[in-house]
């Protein structure tokens, strides 16, 4: 399958933001996933593994970036998500500095027809001495066709 | 090597579930938990969020080989679920490598529903022994 680069796109970036992981909200979100593990619940707990994408819908940016690319909002589905975390998910209390972008975005020929184009919005987050702390990855898919 | 992990059996899923996940990730998409909506969508009934779903696979990962030993997550949305639905978290293990400096290993990950299909499927990294 031949992917096609669309140009323009890779580079775009939303507003920064920053947030303070917050004990509370893992707690909150770990019960509404079901994690059991008892570091969730003791002191100072680290993320669970999807946690960051409540801060993506606390802050939009990705929504932000989204609404910058031309197109149709709902032919729009998000087919994956990747969270990277270089040395562990980040603990409670930790200020994260975020910045989102257009990683890349492609177009390719459908398995039914009709062309999709795929978008990939990467989410840096940076703690205070600008090491890394983990990259959110979301592909979205745009359909030629509405579903 | 690391065993596999028990299965993880949640459900039958209810529309609690769904506002319960809306509250936690600020999610408030009414095709959620507005039936009205969701049917006024083209839907047949409220549905789960893709990423109620996804965190409860990560959240069982998580338990399963350690929530500090996380490194990546990837996963991939291939079915709804709907309210009634139980569904199935399980886990294969890889080979332990070298990574970074530290010893890691790959997990494949998959959500299935009653009825065999794949809701979400997905992949993990996770150190081993980390420090």
């Amino acid at each position: 399958v031949t992917r096609t680069e669309i140009p323009g796109l890779a580079g775009l970036e939303a507003e920064p933001f920053a947030l303070v992981v917050e004990t509370g909200k893992i707690r909150e979100f770990a019960r509404a996933t079901r994690a059991e593990d008892a570091t969730y619940f003791a002191d100072d707990p680290v993320i669970p593994p999807t946690f960051l994408m409540a801060a993506a819908h606390w802050s939009q940016h990705e929504l932000e970036l989204l609404a910058k690319i031309p197109g149709e909002p709902r032919r729009r589905l998000h087919g994956e998500q990747e969270f990277v975390f270089p040395s562990g998910p980040p603990r409670a209390g930790t200020r994260l500095h975020a910045r989102s972008r257009v990683e890349s975005a492609w177009e390719r020929e459908g398995r039914r027809g009709g062309s999709l184009r795929i978008y990939v919005l990467a989410t840096e987050y940076r703690r205070d001495d600008d090491t890394l702390a983990a990259v959110a990855r979301m592909t979205v898919v745009e359909v030629e066709h509405a579903p | 090597m690391i065993a596999a992990p028990e299965p993880r059996v949640l459900g039958p899923i209810v529309l609690s579930d769904f506002v319960r996940y809306s509250g936690a990730s600020g999610d408030f998409n009414p095709n959620h938990f507005d039936d009205a909506h969701a049917r006024a969508s083209g839907f047949d009934s409220v549905f789960a969020q893709g990423m109620f779903t996804a965190g409860l696979l990560g959240s069982y990962a998580a338990d399963c080989f350690g929530p500090e030993a996380l490194r990546r997550l990837q996963v991939r949305f291939q079915a709804i679920v709907w309210p009634g639905d139980v569904l199935t978290c399980s886990a294969t293990v890889g080979e332990a490598r070298e990574q970074d400096g530290e010893r890691r290993f790959d997990v494949a990950l998959r959500v299935t529903r009653q009825t065999g299909e794949v809701a979400v499927e997905g992949t993990g990294t996770f150190a081993l022994h980390p420090a």
